[in-house]
């Protein structure tokens, strides 16, 4: 299905392995390098080298249908006692667990200095107090880096614009897993922000935001998301600017931890090879030690686009990237099943959809031109990108419009209707087909408090989309008329506006 | 951000493990009469499965002059054949519910779907169809050879480090047939024609030379006998005889500027290193302990390049090793990476070196040996979180002429590596009169400049 997850961590279907990584997660405006420093594989122009895919294809695909044939595994569910939602599925068949604690910390919560939730997760693996029989102490970057290496555990920990997202993968032998959790949780509940650390790393996101600087990519990405929100707080990035960062003090981030790091502003996902008690166990132990707190207040809203706006950046590519789009649509839509459903064939099913057919098999205009719609808290964007040789930015363009305009204003035929309930439908099974997919998942529907039964019933509503739904729906939420256009590349036009 | 292990660790991963209380999953092999190796591995946790078809063709198959034509033939496998459509490959896939895509590297050619475990027939009759029956149109070709240019454009050429990486393959290697990039020099790819796809299609496209894996919930017999159906009629082709491309010896340093337009600059140095397939038994421990320098250096960020010079000296922004155990032909152990806020590529080439020389010079602690391969260990178990990967380690090692029984006994090898074996491959070659250096330059982005997008690449109207 055609929409993605803001996924703060930049992990693959793979663990990170590196064959496949680059080559499928091509996401323009998401996936690019939030902090280019901690854990991100350098490996990129090497290994750009020694793969090439035939297509790209939007990592994460989020949404879960049940088909007949496979039921979706049973969520338990439960609250910590510091008030975090749980939520647990067993899988007994390999020896190894998944812990993701998804806080709602993201950039969001930024305020007026960029950068900050980002800065903070990072920063949580820099120094942490540790309980030890004997006392108190102190483990620093260093020791922290050891211990979960000496028992083959990863951590890992991002910040998106909605949440602030902790995971742990670890071995199931409780002489691996305790240890593994305990540094966790000590990362996670007590951690130490060195100024030494924060320095470092505060300069390595500057370094960050410098090669961001050489993407027209990522210089389009920057330019939308500010252009789509304005002043809302999903108009920054989540690494913040030169600015931001030049204002953000360590004592910032110790507030920040203090106030959204808490019980009631966290939900947990457990998958592995672990009983329900057991479960419960890992869940008290990674956050049972933060206070209760109190869970985020609710963010502003989005306003529509008042009009038009197109954005040019002069750049020195030979290609010219182009984005287009508008607020999307939010977890808990009315119009979210005919929206999704509508882009799949629009633009979000990769090689069959509309799009990609137009521009890329018609015209050889692009290696990759989509859309997909990111459902946020507060509706997260309605995106449609192409990269194309400059000279032909005026062509590309149009074809991308004319293709949203027919499909706005006609929306699919019969046949692609079903040919996407049948993808949709008929693929079920691929999307929690492992641990790691699974655990997404299951963060997804804490932490937008989505239904249980949301995988259950999802084939169903799929099923029962009309034709005249979606085509109502897109005329009723996508406008054409009014969207934010940006031009990054030598195509560009000199000036801006 | 999320943290990972070492490259060269990662790429790896088998089905074994010294911890796990369950075995790893049964494997199978079968051989059809027309030479189609079929592996299938066992994965009976979701109701799915994992298709891939890999044929030995690559960019290190192909010749100057042609650069990039296995990977526009992998493009041009989707534009149907005498019974399918344009794309047709595509929709029928996806009106099954399936994920399909395909990848060319530097030693093979893989095609693989997704599916629910129900409709393997479905993948295997379209990619039986296109082993053999492919239609290369002249007028597909032309709008086909554009997109991949415009893949070029996005993966290389507006990308400074991807450049650089470029540049420095093409002079590091001079006979080995690494020099060329997967995705082939644009003024290749603006003069490649149908007629030359046609004859590579014919020359690698053949059952003989094709290995087909499956890797989900799956009962083997059955996937063979599957197989025979669809598969068994294809006709085999006489296949030509590679020629070894032997290096000649490096005669000392060589040092390369890129200047491109950029923020940053970047530092990318490598040194030839053997590979499994061109080690001799005595020698097979080699790219092992290799593998296992990797890692001590940038496994993660417990390790040294992390450790002292993104963390200790400051000096990098980031930094990494990277070497691939696993390739058809000798290769190379690589290192790169970005100065701090306020350091040099001197610096940090100079840091670079001081944590070789350390390798050479001390040898490494127990503990840190014993914390990279308890990371080994591990990380075998995580990857069977994914048939994806498994299928793709299964493919990768028999394509490149290893046995994919190998991946059984990684940690076994990897764990049995001592602290003077990793001294004394460090030693042996990483080694200044063997050392390439590249590096990047930045130029000013000056937003008036366009690139002259590679040569020619105005040539092409568009209708």
């Amino acid at each position: 299905m055609s929409v993605k997850q803001e996924t703060p961590s930049k992990e693959t279907s793979l663990s990170g392995c590196l064959l496949l990584k680059n080559p499928v997660n091509s996401t323009p405006t998401l996936s690019r390098p939030l902090n280019r420093g901690r854990g991100r594989v350098r490996w990129s122009s090497l290994n750009s080298q020694l793969m090439i895919k035939h297509r790209l294809l939007f990592a994460v695909l989020l949404l879960l249908f049940n088909a007949t044939a496979f039921a979706a595994p049973a969520i338990q569910h439960w609250e910590t006692k510091n008030g975090a939602r749980v939520y647990f599925v067993p899988a007994p068949e390999l020896p190894m667990v998944d812990v993701r604690v998804a806080f709602d910390a993201g950039s969001a919560r930024d305020g007026d200095t960029p950068g900050l939730a980002a800065l903070t997760s990072n920063l949580l693996s820099d120094g942490a107090e540790v309980h030890t029989g004997t006392g108190a102490g102190e483990l620093n970057a260093d020791e922290i880096a050891d211990r979960f290496a000496g028992l083959g555990a990863h951590f890992g920990a991002g910040a998106g614009r909605d949440m602030t997202s902790v995971s742990l993968r670890s071995l199931s032998r409780p002489d691996v897993l305790q240890p593994a959790l305990d540094t966790a949780a000590a990362l996670v509940q007590r951690p130490s922000f060195p100024a030494t650390g924060f320095e470092r790393e505060r300069d390595r996101t500057r370094v960050a935001l410098r090669a961001q600087e050489q993407s027209p990519g990522d210089i389009a990405g920057k330019a939308f998301y500010q252009a789509v929100y304005g002043a809302h707080p999903y108009g920054t990035e989540p690494a913040g600017t030169e600015a931001s960062l030049n204002r953000l003090t360590r004592d910032d981030l110790v507030a920040f931890h203090k106030r959204y790091y808490a019980g009631r502003n966290a939900i947990i996902a457990v998958v592995g090879a672990l009983s329900r008690n057991e479960a419960a166990a890992v869940a008290e132990t990674i956050i049972g030690g933060l206070p209760a707190g109190a869970a985020a207040t609710a963010l502003p809203k989005v306003g529509d686009l008042a009009s038009a706006q197109m954005i040019q950046i002069k750049h020195p590519s030979a290609q010219t990237h182009v984005l287009l789009g508008q607020p999307g649509l939010s977890r808990i839509d009315p119009d979210y099943f005919p929206l999704l459903v509508g882009n799949h064939i629009l633009g979000g099913s990769g090689l069959v959809s509309r799009l990609t057919d137009e521009v890329r098999e018609k015209r050889g205009l692009s290696y990759s031109a989509y859309s997909y719609f990111l459902p946020l808290r507060e509706p997260g964007p309605f995106t449609l990108g192409l990269q194309t040789r400059n000279e032909q930015t005026g062509q590309a363009l149009k074809v991308l419009r004319d293709t949203l305009q027919t499909f706005t204003e006609h929306g699919p035929s019969a046949q692609e209707l079903k040919a996407a309930k049948q993808n949709i439908t008929g693929g079920f099974a691929l999307r929690i087909d492992s641990n790691s997919k699974l655990i997404e998942y299951l963060a997804l529907i804490g932490f937008y408090n989505l239904p249980l039964g949301f995988l259950d019933t999802y084939s169903r509503h799929v099923e029962k989309i009309t034709l005249e739904q979606v085509r109502a729906a897109f005329r009723r939420r996508i406008n054409p008329e009014q969207m934010v256009t940006v031009v990054v590349g030598g195509g560009a036009a000199a000036s801006q506006d | 951000m999320h943290k990972y292990i070492a490259v060269g660790l990662c790429l790896w991963a088998a089905a074994f493990s010294i911890y796990a209380q369950d075995t790893p999953p049964a494997t199978h092999e079968y051989r059809l009469s027309n030479g189609l190796k079929l592996i299938v591995r066992e994965d009976h946790r979701a109701p799915v499965v994992v298709s891939q078809v890999w044929y030995k063709v690559g960019s290190s198959y192909e010749d100057s002059g042609t650069t990039g034509i296995s990977h526009v033939l992998e493009h041009m496998m989707f534009k149907g054949t005498r019974k399918h459509g344009p794309n047709e490959f595509s929709r029928i896939i996806a009106q099954n519910g399936g994920r399909e895509n395909a990848f060319t590297g530097r030693d093979y050619t893989a095609y693989f779907q997704q599916l629910e475990k129900g409709r393997l027939a479905v993948s295997f009759e379209l990619e039986a169809d296109r082993m053999r029956n492919l239609r290369l149109k002249q007028e597909e070709f032309a709008k086909e050879v554009r997109v991949v240019m415009e893949e070029r454009r996005m993966r290389t050429d507006d990308d400074p480090e991807a450049l650089t990486a470029e540049q420095f393959t093409a002079v590091a290697f001079h006979n080995n047939p690494y020099r060329i990039p997967v995705i082939g020099w644009m003024g290749d790819l603006e003069n490649l024609r149908v007629t030359d796809l046609q004859a590579w299609y014919k020359t690698w496209y053949a059952p003989n030379n094709a290995t087909l894996v499956v890797v989900g919930d799956v009962q083997p017999d059955a996937v063979f006998k599957l197989a025979g159906k669809y598969f068994g009629a294809l006709k085999p082709a006489p296949l030509p005889t590679l020629k070894p491309h032997i290096e000649a010896e490096q005669m000392g340093t060589r040092r390369i500027t890129v200047k491109a337009p950029a923020e940053l600059p970047y530092l990318l140095m490598g040194y030839p290193a053997p590979v499994l397939k061109s080690s001799s038994a005595s020698d097979s421990w080699e790219p092992y302990a290799l593998e296992m320098l990797s890692a001590l250096l940038s496994g993660g960020d417990s390790a040294r390049l992390a450790r002292h010079l993104v963390r200790g000296q400051k000096i990098a922004a980031n930094a990494s090793a990277g070497y691939n155990l696993t390739a058809r032909l000798p290769d190379m152990f690589m290192i790169d990476g970005t100065p701090a806020q306020g350091r040099t590529i001197d610096e940090l080439e100079q840091a670079l070196r001081g944590e070789i020389k350390r390798l050479q010079d001390e040898p490494v602690s127990e503990a840190e040996l014993a914390r990279i391969k308890t990371q080994v260990v591990a990380n075998e178990i995580y990857q069977r979180d994914s048939i994806f990967a498994q299928a793709m380690q299964i493919g990768t090692l028999e394509t490149v002429g290893l046995d994919w029984r190998l991946m059984d006994s990684y940690v076994e090898k990897i764990t049995a590596v001592t602290a003077e074996q990793v001294q004394q491959v460090a030693r042996k070659y990483l080694i200044d009169d063997r050392l390439t250096v590249a590096v990047l330059e930045p130029l000013p982005i000056d937003p008036n400049k366009p690139r002259a997008a590679a040569a020619g690449a105005g040539g092409h109207n568009v209708r």
